[in-house]
């Protein structure tokens, strides 16, 4: 696969036209998968700290129960996919870090896939308070679908504080291969809409744009049909050009309201809430059926598949499981990515199970040029098609040279490591792998200084309790003293043995 | 099943550094073809000496710095500069002064800043300024262009060939009968002992523009140029830049007094005018690289080139306009950087 650059289109600076390579997974409808007999369940699916298991082991579970709870402030709870029995919690090999190992639950299914029945479903969330319905949602263990997986309550109750005009949803899918939203708007849509009512509720706002690629008449067409079924005018279609990163979070607020999201904000501060069509469905699965985030949709492609399909499957089923649905592997797979081309992560082994972040599954021949790393030619091609407008070439530079305060002043911080540079550039430089690793390094800087900060205030806070201590000593002394003097001898041995016991006791702490 | 590892994106880039630079090739067959009907066998042969020479040369200072000679060689980056070379010398030029040009270009201007992406200088001009200072009486033979002057000798292949190999003329010919002054020395002579342009514009040497030939040999070098624009191996701004910058004093001064100022039309076609725009000033490397910059960059190599023709000591002045814009570059690059997406808008020149 290769790809052909083009410049300037709609609002958005530079970008490239990617060949979609959607319509072999396109052709199906979306499969449903069998549950397995073992899920791997990772308690880390989201972006905060881990989720904290609620269930021993050997305890029996039903399908949408509870098993990890949310901790810490930008955590998710985690629920059970199918009804059955924990029988470990232990490390297993996970996507999020490559296919090393992180904590899961593991469960097998009974085969019953009972579901644990929630109360007052569907609930009548118009006559809640937008507070209550937002802790509904946290209880959902729901989080951004479209890749970043921030968790949602908390993102919601982010926004609220700030004044907002805009609820964006976005259906905008730019990286080639993946198609699950495509496919969620075609068959899901209604759910789609019905997520969107919730969350202008939630948020209190009276419109929402669902914004679509213009290479997706199916899903326009789906989602137009159950518009107006439903018949709600609040809520827009908007078609946007085919054009990647056009569906990155800040790069689509810039397409469909022409407003930047200033440097290190969030697009909150120009008004707007993105939101993934994916999760808006999964919201209304919450609150209308009662069926936490426990499934989605995932695509699996790629020319190392036999027939590319997308999946409906369980969180915890293992990947060899979708690959399995998708005819299994050709002989020239060899590559192995959870996610999109550009952005996603390349995994070491398909024992990895499919977490509420797996938008896709692809398996690719070998694509990658051998190592031609060459000097950078400064031909500026990166620089035309950076949508930050970023200038690549120069970054590279400073990122060589390790030149945190020319990074700075050149806007690594603003990056989106969209990988748009490394397509186009003729030397082969993996620009956007190097622009990682510097930010990577500028955090640890950021972090060293910040724990060397600490440690003086600790520092200083405890000389100054020393001190403090030390003068409340002398004070008492002085108090015993006289109190001894008045009272003998005897008295006095007594007093210093006691202020010797102390003393140690003092020390050893 | 397990896989490698890898690091996202995982597409194959389109496009890679030896494939552009011979594109850049490719472009510059029709300017050749052109060259070598108005000025004879001698071109061939002073591309060929400086494809040797500046191969050498690379391979030499490849292995001394520990570089994979094959890999680098590769790239053509080195044939380009020969390409360049070849076109900025007379046709009639002897070995050792186009081989003194290539292995400076490639030692001194290229590798001891450090190789392909880190010279400041284009080394092409680089090498070519060295031997018009060190060579002066060689660099000043040129031939004239074969435009059908009966009573001009135009070399055979043996003459040129022995001429390049030894830098000698049979005893029948001498070098008075065979050197010609270019249309940019005839003008900027004519000029500046008083005759006037229109005048000029009458002798025989004269076309349409620029001088006869000069001005095909133009025109070829133009759809060359062109196909590099349409291949987006170019962008616009510097040939947009480097013409402007010459035609834009070039037409005023005409229009205003056009007895004492040769025509726009002229310093377009003559000399390195539209080389230097399409192929010169456009060397990634040491150009700038923001669009905004490389206006600029191509405007400041166009107006000095104007400069050196019209009040400076020698003809034509693409070479040394490029070499001095070349150390522009980093300030220009620094003061156009584009606003950064979402920072506050006007932090021009900041
Ligand atoms: S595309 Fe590559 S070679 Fe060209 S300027 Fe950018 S980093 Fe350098
Ligand atoms: S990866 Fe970063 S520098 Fe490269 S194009 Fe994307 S935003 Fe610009």
């Amino acid at each position: 696969m290769t790809a052909a650059a083009t410049y300037d289109l709609g609002k958005l600076h530079g970008g490239l036209r990617l060949p979609g390579e959607k319509e072999a997974s396109t052709a199906r409808h979306v499969q449903t998968a069998t549950v397995p007999p073992q899920l791997f369940i990772p308690l880390t699916q989201h972006v905060g700290e881990a989720a904290q298991p609620v269930i021993d082991i050997g305890e029996a579970v039903l399908k949408g129960q509870l098993i990890a709870t949310a901790y810490g402030s930008l955590s998710a709870p985690i629920h059970a996919p199918t009804s059955g029995k924990v029988v470990a919690i232990e490390p297993w090999p996970v996507s999020q870090r490559h296919g090393e190992t992180g904590p899961c639950i593991v469960l097998e299914s009974d085969g019953e896939d009972v579901a644990f029945r929630y109360e007052n479903r569907p609930l009548r969330y118009e006559s809640m308070a937008p507070d209550d319905l937002l802790q509904t949602i946290l209880d959902g263990g729901i989080v951004g679908l479209g890749g970043a997986v921030f968790p949602t309550a908390q993102k919601l109750m982010q926004a609220v504080t700030a004044p907002l005009t805009h609820l964006i949803l976005n259906g905008v899918e730019c990286e080639p291969y993946i198609s699950c939203d495509d496919m969620l708007m075609r068959e899901q849509a209604a759910e789609v809409l019905g997520g969107a009512q919730i969350l202008m509720h939630a948020l209190g706002l009276g419109n929402c744009f669902i914004a679509v690629e213009s290479d997706k008449p199916d899903a326009i067409h789906g989602l137009a049909t159950a518009l107006g079924e439903l018949d709600d005018k609040r809520i827009v279609l908007k078609q946007v050009p085919t054009i990647y990163p056009s569906g990155g979070e800040d790069q689509l607020v810039q397409l469909v309201t022409n407003l930047e999201v200033p440097s290190g904000g969030l697009p909150t501060d120009v008004g707007c809430v993105v939101q993934n069509v994916g999760t808006a469905a999964a919201i209304y699965r919450w609150i209308h059926d009662g069926e936490p985030l426990i499934s989605r949709i995932t695509t699996v492609t790629g020319d190392g598949v036999v027939s590319p399909v997308n999946v409906e499957a369980r969180i915890g089923t293992p990947v060899s499981e979708l690959i399995a649905i998708a005819g299994g592997y050709t002989e020239r797979a060899s590559q192995m990515i959870v996610g999109g081309p550009m952005t996603g992560k390349s995994v070491t082994t398909d024992r990895v199970p499919l977490v509420k972040a797996s938008n896709c599954i692809l398996v690719l021949s070998d694509v990658i040029p051998p190592d031609d790393e060459k000097p950078c030619i400064r031909c500026g091609e990166c620089a035309l098609v950076c949508p930050i407008q970023l200038q690549p070439q120069q970054l590279y530079w400073f990122a060589c040279s390790d030149n945190e305060k020319q990074l700075r002043a050149h806007g690594l911080t603003d990056c989106i490591e969209c990988g748009c540079c490394d397509l186009v550039c003729p030397s082969h430089i993996p620009l956007t792998a190097d622009f990682r690793q510097a930010k990577a390094r500028m955090r640890e800087m950021a972090d060293e200084k910040a724990r060397a900060e600490r440690a003086r205030l600790r520092f200083e806070a405890r000389s100054a309790r020393l001190q403090q201590e030390q003068a409340e000593r002398e004070r008492q002394l002085a108090g015993q003293k006289q109190a001894a003097l008045r009272a003998g001898p005897d008295a006095i041995r007594e007093i210093l043995d006691r202020n010797r016991d102390k003393n140690r006791q003092d020390d050893e702490a | 099943m397990d896989f490698e590892r890898r690091d996202a994106p995982f597409v194959t880039p389109s496009t890679d550094v030896a494939s552009v630079m011979r594109q850049v090739l490719y472009a510059l067959i029709p300017a050749a073809l052109a060259y070598v009907w108005y000025f004879g066998p001698g071109f061939i042969f002073n591309l060929l000496i400086a494809a040797i020479f500046c191969a050498a040369g690379e391979a030499a200072m490849l292995r001394l710095r520990h570089r994979p000679v094959e890999t680098v060689l590769g790239d053509f980056s080195a044939m380009v500069t020969a390409a360049l070379l070849a076109f900025a010398l007379p046709a009639l030029t002897p070995w050792w002064v186009t081989a003194t040009a290539a292995l400076f270009a490639m030692v001194v201007a290229k590798h001891l800043y450090g190789g392909l992406g880190f010279n400041l200088f284009n080394p092409a001009m680089a090498g070519y300024v060295v031997v018009l200072v060190a060579f002066p009486m060689d660099l000043n033979l040129w031939t004239a262009p074969r435009i059908g002057d009966l009573d001009y000798h135009y070399l055979s292949l043996y003459e040129t060939a022995r001429y390049t190999l030894t830098g000698t003329f049979p005893d029948y010919l001498s070098f008075d009968a065979i050197s010609r002054a270019t249309p940019l020395d005839v003008v900027k002579a004519g000029l500046n002992s008083m005759s006037t342009f229109e005048e000029m514009r009458s002798y025989p040497m004269m076309g349409d523009f620029g001088g006869r030939g000069w001005e095909w040999i133009g025109n070829f070098t133009a759809i060359g140029g062109a196909w590099l624009l349409l291949r987006k191996i170019i962008r616009w701004q510097i040939p947009v830049g480097v013409l402007t910058g010459l035609l834009l004093p070039a037409g005023l001064f005409y229009f205003f007094d056009p007895a004492v100022h040769a025509s726009p039309g002229f310093y377009l076609f003559s000399g390195g005018t539209i080389l230097g725009a399409f192929f010169i000033a456009t060397d990634p490397v040491t150009a700038a690289t923001s669009p905004r910059g490389r206006l600029i960059y191509g405007f400041g190599i166009g107006f000095l080139t104007y400069a050196i023709r019209r009040w400076g000591s020698y003809a034509d002045g693409v070479a040394f306009a490029v070499l001095l814009m070349n150390m522009a570059t980093p300030a220009i690059d620094y003061l156009t950087r584009p606003r950064i997406v979402g920072h506050p808008k006007k932090t021009w020149g900041r």
